[in-house]
């Protein structure tokens, strides 16, 4: 049997950023091959040029990926997909405006061969505090938000200079249990939405040409626990959005607070991805001697 | 042989108010050619008198506003309510008052399964009448250990399932973090699977494996029967997903020669972008036959308020439970509203919290700005908690209403003691402050939710009794003759079929309720149980009894 199939759940309000993300994401697949579930075909949700075919039910995106519509049976599309040949490599459902991804996950874990790898929550940079305010949509927005595993404060170019540090620890400081990248244009590396596994860069994680994120590659004592150390990255004060690695014959995962542990063999050795200069070297490498 | 045929009759109600009742309706073509004396109708020609109404009361065909065809694939199943309930084949089913009168009725119907491998399937189950008991896989097991069991809950959010069925959907295993799997001291899932999510996931072994939301064939067959039974000549299948097989079927099982009732399908929203939507359902609309009414949307806003999942102003619910989720975004359903505006499409409303009903009228009158159209008739489905000054609103906007009247006797003591409290629990479903404002209101069973049956209906506005025997809200309650409006005309007019139905006059379809007494007269706290000869629909006679 294959390894369970990663599912991201994309969500936030509308306009918040989500098709863009996804667009992104499918032009810097580095090789993964992506099943985008989307609510509806309305007006495109792929980029033009990015597809190949469009069918009825499924549309062939460049670089072996592919994007369907759920609607309202989002279970009866998971199926599907798994049937698909070949098989793809990760799947990410872009939830509704009003959805709460949190649950939507939490549903997807439920099915045999897929794996919850995390919620990632798009927040408007500008309209955030707005929505969270809004009399209809409030709770939905802040119950969006509090399910979030990395939260892309997205539209960063439209906050001014001066304000961008307060945002950002208002934030911070607002959900404190989810990693957070503030970005522009939906650009958020792909290793860090996805995790570690694009062919491209070799298996591992190297340079990220915006600058704003880097990532250490560490040796892994035979002696460490697996689940020990993927608990003590998620929960400690690492600075840690994504980690990935082979601990004596399991493979580890973490996505902010999330974490999961499943058989696998691959080269042991762990690694880990922040934002540039908040990843803590020293203390992520006493964890692993 | 004369084309024309006069029914004499005990009585006709008309609905038309230049004359309310008349002896006679003549009828070609499958149309009413006159309601009067059979000397004024004799003036159209050559006829054949056809006495077999002669005792019997006449009525406009029922229209019900707000029902859902699948409680015909539903009857496929085992019944388990906790309410009397009639079948298609009109087999009264006796309602189930125990958890253990349940498992009998199972364990009776699992005898009479011979494929070992036959999932059991069973609907209707509501243990908010028996102290909210929780049933666990184990009850279930005692009836088959082997075979996979299924009993859906009377609000369709809850489904209880035996080990079979979590063995074959993966479920039997410790270990799940779910808010919709209650896990036992075990470890392992009790068998109770709440939400749409978890249940799809199930619902392919246990013989749920149709989304909800659409009948099969044999259900049309079995719904149409059940319209019959009650009196219904055109009925709405509200939420339908209209794929391009089910609209095959429905055109090919409407246009049978003997197939009874007018059904008027509204297109659920989901899974199109709103442009796309309108687009397909303009095209569904040209494809419309007379016994099949496609070119409306249905636009869900909020969950229900038994579940807690509707939409609620402040003060939110009486038991402080958290407000209830969004089925759509504003924005989307402000959109929706123009491009239907605009293309002239019809679109239903689910609203049943009062603050989901606040954004729909808030939306409508933004998108009415910009796209003003007069006659839209949008109507409010269910609107179960609109305040006198949205009910005002609702009718400065030209909107109508179709209201749950069957909720207050199905769940008005919970709603009294849990849901919204007394005060608000009286002013549900208020159908007299919809009619004070000038709001044009139906009202509706939403079957299977509870039956179709529009006297029920009426009764339960007329006299806003609980399960308990409490009347509720009286200052809310209607006249007979207002209630037999809102069931007729009243729904016709949310469908914009008016003018083509909903009363016995020139011109109209001859769609007649062919009842044994008349509503009229008997007691108002008897109407429910005015018995339903069948019907007439299109000139063409269906009796109950040779169904």
């Amino acid at each position: 049997m294959s390894a369970a199939l990663p599912v991201t759940v994309i969500g936030g309000y509308l306009g918040a950023g989500k098709t863009t993300l996804v667009n992104h994401l499918l032009r810097h697949a580095e090789g993964r091959r992506l099943a985008v579930l989307v609510n509806e075909f309305g007006e495109l949700p792929i980029d033009t040029d990015l597809i190949e075919a469009e069918g009825e039910e499924l549309i062939s995106i460049s670089g072996g990926c592919v994007c369907c519509s759920f609607g309202s049976d989002l279970t009866a599309a998971l199926l599907r997909l798994a049937a698909l040949e070949p098989r793809p490599d990760h799947v990410v459902i872009e939830a509704s405006g009003v959805a709460i991804p949190g649950a939507i996950l939490s549903s997807v874990s439920l099915l045999a061969g897929y794996r919850a790898d995390g919620v990632v929550i798009l927040a408007d940079a500008v309209g955030l505090r707005g929505s969270l305010d809004d009399p209809y949509v409030g709770d939905t927005v802040r119950a969006q938000v509090a399910g979030a595993d990395i939260i892309v404060l997205n539209k960063m170019d439209l906050v001014s200079e001066a304000a961008r540090g307060g945002l950002v620890d208002w934030v911070a400081g607002g959900w404190p249990g989810a990693a957070l990248l503030p970005v522009t244009g939906g650009a958020a590396p792909v290793d860090l939405v996805l995790g570690v596994g694009g062919t491209r860069g070799g298996g591992s994680a190297v340079g990220h040409a915006d600058g704003l994120f880097e990532s250490i590659v560490l040796e892994v004592s035979a002696e460490v626990d697996a689940a020990a150390l993927a608990e003590a990255i998620a929960t400690g004060s690492y600075g840690v959005v994504r980690a990935k690695g082979w601990v004596g014959g399991q493979l580890l995962h973490v996505v902010g607070q999330r974490w999961a542990v499943t058989p696998g063999r691959g080269a042991m050795g762990l690694v880990c991805i922040g934002v540039k200069g908040k990843l803590q070297r020293d203390g992520l490498a006493a964890l692993v001697g | 042989m004369s084309d024309i045929t006069i029914y004499p009759a005990r009585k006709i109600i008309t609905m038309n108010p230049a004359r309310p009742e008349v002896s006679h309706v003549a009828v070609r073509d499958g149309r009413i050619l006159g309601a009067g004396t059979l000397e004024e109708l004799e003036g159209w020609g050559a006829y054949e008198l056809d006495a077999r109404f002669a005792d019997k009361v006449l009525m406009p065909g029922m229209v019900e506003g707000h029902a859902h065809t699948m409680e015909g694939t539903l009857w496929g199943n085992v019944y388990v309510g906790y309410f009397d309930r009639m079948d298609p084949d009109g087999t009264v089913w006796p309602g189930l008052t125990s958890i253990d009168a349940v498992l009998a009725r199972l364990t009776e119907a699992e005898a009479a399964l011979s494929d070992p491998d036959a999932p059991l399937s069973a609907w209707q189950f509501d243990p908010i009448y028996m102290d909210n008991q929780r049933v666990n896989r184990a009850q279930l097991d005692a009836v088959s250990a082997t075979r996979p069991i299924g009993v859906l809950h009377a609000s369709v959010h809850i489904m209880n399932v035996n080990t079979r069925a979590l063995e074959l959907a993966g479920l039997m295993r410790q270990g799940i973090e779910h808010p919709g799997i209650p896990l036992g001291e075990d470890g392992y899932p009790t068998g109770e699977l709440k939400g749409p999510e978890v249940m799809g996931q199930v619902g392919a072994h246990v013989g749920y494996a149709q989304a909800l939301t659409d009948c099969d064939e044999p259900g049309l067959h079995a719904f149409a029967k059940l319209c019959v039974r009650q009196g219904v000549t055109t009925v709405t299948d509200l939420a339908a997903g209209l794929s391009p097989e089910s609209v095959e079927m429905m055109l090919r099982v409407t246009g049978e020669a003997r197939f009874p009732a007018r059904v008027v399908p509204l297109r659920y929203f989901m899974g199109l972008s709103p442009a796309d939507l309108v687009a397909e359902v303009v095209r569904l609309r040209d494809m419309s036959t007379d016994r099949l009414r496609m070119g409306r949307i249905k636009v869900v806003a909020d969950g229900s308020i038994q579940g807690f999942s509707a939409r609620m102003r402040w003060p939110g619910y009486y038991n402080g439970a958290p407000n209830g989720m969004w089925y759509i975004a504003p924005e989307q359903m402000e959109e929706i509203y123009e491009r239907a505006l605009e293309a002239g499409v019809q679109i239903h409303t689910h609203t049943n919290g009062d603050q989901a009903t606040e954004l729909a009228l808030e939306k409508m009158e933004a998108a009415l700005a910009r796209h003003p159209r007069r006659d839209h008739r949008f109507t409010l489905q269910h609107c179960q908690l609109a305040d006198a000054a949205q009910f005002r609103k609702i009718a400065a906007l030209g909107m109508c209403v179709n209201l749950f009247a069957n909720h207050h006797f199905y769940w008005g003591d919970a709603h009294f003691n849990l849901t919204v409290g007394p005060e608000r629990a009286e002013r549900m479903n208020a159908c007299r402050t919809a009619l004070a404002s000038g709001v044009p209101m139906a009202m509706h069973s939403d079957a299977p939710i509870t039956p179709l049956a529009p006297l029920f209906t009426a009764w339960c506005a007329v006299n806003r009794l609980t399960a308990s025997g409490r009347v509720q809200g009286e200052a809310e309650r209607i006249s007979v003759s207002e209630a037999l409006y809102a069931v007729t005309l009243g729904a016709a007019y949310t469908l914009h079929l008016d003018g083509e139905i909903g009363s016995i006059e020139t011109g109209k379809r001859a769609d007649f309720a062919v009842l044994e007494e008349d509503p009229t007269t008997v007691d108002a706290m008897a109407l429910k149980d005015v018995s339903v000869w069948g019907t007439v629909q299109g000139g063409r006679v269906f009796a109950a009894g040779d169904l």
